[in-house]
């Protein structure tokens, strides 16, 4: 499945991109799952999924959690814990 | 009741006190309006800062905004909310954001302000990096933050007036 990915705050600098597109294989399933994958494609990746526990996502501009399914995501986004306001 | 919902997620300034009379101008049923502005200080744990830059998710920043307007106008008898939260670069002593609320009581103002500012704290997707002194640092999440925005999540759904 293609999928839109994109990175803001500090795991935008970890991964080194704002954003891009990648195709998931069928085995990943869930937000975990796809953290765990993304973080066996480089040291980078590793970096920036070394605390999946503290990483935030977002399909399609909603926030979800770890096991949420992927779904029909088109957009699916990582982030740190939130400090606006 | 007519409701006025305004949110805008903007790089420059703004005039919190013209928004606030924004929400009020030519309407007699509102007898409580109840603005807070997040402002920038000039030091961080003791040290001085020489600005904040906000990071966002542009179109997720006004979605998740706007949901959590729409709530607080379905839990408090609110007659206008307008959001405004700012990103790039701002210097110490400018504007960050502001939320005001009308009604025509106090109760649901100050309730549902401050309801807007415990979600907008944890769940709006902005991002404070601080620059001092030639480098920039991430600011962390408070669990604080997560603490306020949790007891809006009560079974009962309103926190009574203390």
């Amino acid at each position: 499945m293609t999928i839109t990915l994109r990175y803001f705050a500090w795991v935008r600098e970890r991964i080194g991109k704002t954003e891009e597109v990648v195709e998931v294989p069928p085995a990943v399933g869930t937000i975990g799952e796809l953290m765990t994958w993304l973080a066996s494609r480089g040291e980078e990746y590793a970096h920036a999924f070394e605390n999946p526990k503290i990483i935030r996502a977002a399909i399609d501009r909603t926030h979800v959690k770890a096991q949420a399914p992927i779904g029909k995501a088109r957009e699916i986004a990582f982030f740190p814990p939130m400090t606006g306001g | 009741m007519t409701v006025s919902t305004t949110v805008r997620i903007q790089r420059d300034a703004f005039d919190a006190a013209a928004e606030g009379t924004k929400l009020t101008r030519g309407r007699t049923d509102i007898g409580a309006l109840v603005t807070f502005t997040g402002i920038c200080r000039g030091a961080e744990a003791g040290e001085p800062i020489d600005a904040l830059t906000l990071e966002h998710y542009p179109g997720m920043a006004e979605a998740e905004i706007e949901r959590h307007v729409a709530e607080a106008v379905q839990r408090w008898p609110l007659m206008g909310v307008t959001v405004i939260h700012r990103f790039g670069r701002i210097a110490p002593g400018e504007d960050i954001m502001m939320v005001a609320t009308a009604s025509s009581h106090r109760e649901a103002a100050f309730a549902a302000a401050e309801f807007l500012m415990d979600y907008l704290k944890t769940r709006a997707p902005f991002w404070k990096q601080v620059d001092k002194a030639g480098s920039t640092d991430w600011v962390e999440a408070k669990a604080a933050d997560d603490t306020a925005a949790d007891r809006w999540d009560s079974p009962r759904g309103q926190r009574r007036a203390e």
